[in-house]
């Protein structure tokens, strides 16, 4: 039948993160259509008409939409649901809010963060923090499914997909947006980035974070955290990486000051390149690290900053 | 207002998993079992809840194997009142549970569900979402810090940016994250007295669910290994690899 893809964007711009659920959604199902839901959204359904491989952009452009919440978005998706045999949304906090939602309302399972598509009814997933693989069919029924953006290369951005305006659909008005704090960063987003430095708990402070930002700008890097330094408050939650915080697969992972548990390999285990920095020969990141340095990380911060010259 | 509190049996975070040789899933003979880390973050809420004098009675249900009842105390020894252990074997899909404890819900007539954001053995991160749904209620979702108001309750959530906040219509749905609160170490005496607190045994049967997961498990495999490479002398020679291998 079809293939309707929720992309992720901030109303103005589309988020990377969709081009890569549309890689996955080509998989499984033609022809794909992406669902831009949003407020004065123009910019973002300009953007996800060039996505490679799409044949149509729905835009529902409503103030109900302006912040993304789960039930009016959920009601809208289920307005369009009965057209498509596979609805798809990237594994961002958005999509992992809303799409069970309507996997529930549909009275189907959910098949939560894909890495793979062996068939269009196989797919495989990682449980338990990535340290086993499930392979999983889902036939007879539709297919709701999140995609693990790391896992998949984004189409191309030379498309050329019709734009439908669509109407908005019921607001339940269950819940109200109240505010929000969004930590303002001048760096790369940690899921698009392709070199990410991060700090634990080794750090021992905010000002300390200094160090690992300074090398970030050199390399144009985004700065990412184990949950101990986000705990600890050096550093605000976006920037988890982890099986509970945020995935990614850069050219290069630098981990300084972090052990490496297992919650955070999860996070971070499939970058091309991992360096480690940590004083602890016997800390288990050195087990997954291309490059580890055994030191104190005071000393090789600076050092490493250094010999990237100026 | 009563809560209801789901609390899951997962392996516990510390326990290296393993794939059985089979293929068949992950070997859990003779693991720790623990409560999963963030229903324990649920309780402990719904237990400050409860020393503020915003609720009245906390419900742990729990729905697994005969084994759950420990879970179930763990909770009760930190503070709730009171638990249900649906008892099942084997897989239970996030669609079946939703289903089971919105028949709880109703009949309990909770005014508020705390639940993991995310049990750490699937990782499915989808059961609040679909008991939301499936009751009609609202959701706040990656809780960081929860605020109940007149009629409705403000949540602050974690999301990919950093932090928003909505206000819900109660009776509502929340799932906790991590930094909503660190919990409480049951003391002895609790302990003790948990032993007291009534546990209801009930099957999915009894709510009318039928258990019987939708999706099929082909196989369970490791994930491909990576091997630790080589160590450096210092930070400049690192550097240098880095530039060696064109990285930066
Ligand atoms: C349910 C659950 C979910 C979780 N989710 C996540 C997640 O998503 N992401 C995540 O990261 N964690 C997660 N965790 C936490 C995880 O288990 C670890 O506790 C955490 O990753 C540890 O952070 P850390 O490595 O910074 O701290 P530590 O383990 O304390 O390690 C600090 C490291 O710094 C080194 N160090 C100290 N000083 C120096 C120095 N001067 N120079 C060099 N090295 C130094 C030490 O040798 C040590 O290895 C989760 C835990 C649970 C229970
Ligand atoms: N079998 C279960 N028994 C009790 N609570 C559960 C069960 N499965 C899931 N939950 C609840 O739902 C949350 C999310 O689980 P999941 O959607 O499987 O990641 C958990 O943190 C629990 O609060």
């Amino acid at each position: 039948m079809a293939a309707l893809v929720i992309a992720e964007h901030s109303n103005a711009a589309l988020d990377d993160a969709t081009a890569k659920a549309v890689t996955a959604a080509i998989q499984i199902s033609s022809p794909v259509h992406v669902l831009v839901a949003g407020s004065n959204c123009q910019g973002a359904a300009d953007a996800a008409a060039k996505l490679s491989g799409v044949e149509k952009i729905l835009v529902a452009d409503d103030a109900r939409y302006a912040h993304c919440l789960a039930e009016p978005m959920a009601e809208l998706i289920l307005s369009l649901a009965a057209n498509y045999d596979a609805i798809l949304a990237p594994a961002t906090a958005n999509g992992k809010n809303i799409l069970p939602r309507v996997a529930a309302k549909l009275d189907v399972p959910q098949i939560s963060e894909i890495i793979e598509v062996k068939s269009p009814d196989v797919f495989r997933r990682p449980i338990y923090a990535g340290n086993a693989i499930q392979t999983v069919e889902a036939k007879g029924f539709k297919k709701i499914i999140t995609v693990r953006i790391s896992a998949f290369a984004p189409v191309a951005m030379n498309g050329n997909a019709a734009v439908e305006k669509i109407a908005a659909s019921a607001d339940p008005g269950l819940s109200r947006f109240v505010g929000e704090n969004l930590s303002r960063s001048e760096r790369p987003e940690l899921t698009s980035a392709k070199i990410i430095i991060s700090g634990g708990r080794g750090l021992q402070s905010k000002e300390n974070f200094a160090l690992i930002e300074r090398i970030a700008d050199r390399l144009g890097a985004a700065v990412g955290a184990s949950r101990a330094a986000v705990d600890a408050g050096f550093v605000p939650n976006d920037r988890q990486v982890g099986q509970t915080g945020k995935v990614v697969a850069p050219e290069l992972y630098i981990a300084v000051g972090i052990s490496g548990a297992i919650q955070h390999l999860a996070g971070m285990k499939d970058s091309k390149i991992i360096v480690a920095i940590n004083k602890d020969e016997g800390a288990p990141i050195f087990t997954i690290a291309d490059y580890g340095l055994v030191a104190d990380l005071f000393e090789a911060l600076p050092e490493f900053e250094k010999a990237l010259g100026v | 207002m009563k809560v209801l509190v789901p609390v899951k049996r997962v392996i516990d975070f510390n326990v290296a998993v393993r794939v059985k040789a089979d293929r068949s899933g992950v070997d859990l003979a003779n693991v720790k079992m623990s409560i999963n880390p963030f229903d324990e973050i649920a309780v402990e809420e719904a237990i400050r809840l409860k020393e503020k004098g915003k609720v009245t009675e906390i419900i742990a249900v729990s729905i697994g194997p005969a084994g759950a009842t420990e879970t179930i105390r763990t909770a009760l020894a930190m503070g709730a009142d009171r638990g249900i252990l649906v008892k099942h074997e084997g897989e239970i899909e996030p669609l079946a549970v939703a289903k089971i404890l919105k028949a709880v819900a109703t009949e309990e007539q909770a005014g508020l569900v705390i639940l993991g954001k995310q049990a750490i053995d699937d990782d499915c991160n989808q059961t609040g979402q679909m008991l939301a749904a499936l009751l009609g209620w609202p959701q706040g979702t990656f809780a960081a810090k929860l605020e109940i108001g007149d009629g409705e309750i403000q949540v602050t959530r974690e999301v990919d940016g950093g932090l928003q906040t909505l206000a819900l219509k109660l009776p509502a749905i929340v799932t906790t994250d991590l930094r909503l609160n660190e919990p409480r170490y049951a003391s002895l005496p609790n302990i003790m007295k948990a032993r007291k607190k009534p546990i209801a045994e009930k099957s999915a049967g009894d709510y009318g669910v039928d258990p019987a997961p939708r999706l099929k498990v082909l196989e369970v495999t490791e994930p491909q290994k990576r091997r630790s490479g080589a160590k450096v002398g210092s930070a400049t020679e690192l550097v240098a690899h880095l530039r060696g291998v064109g990285v930066i």
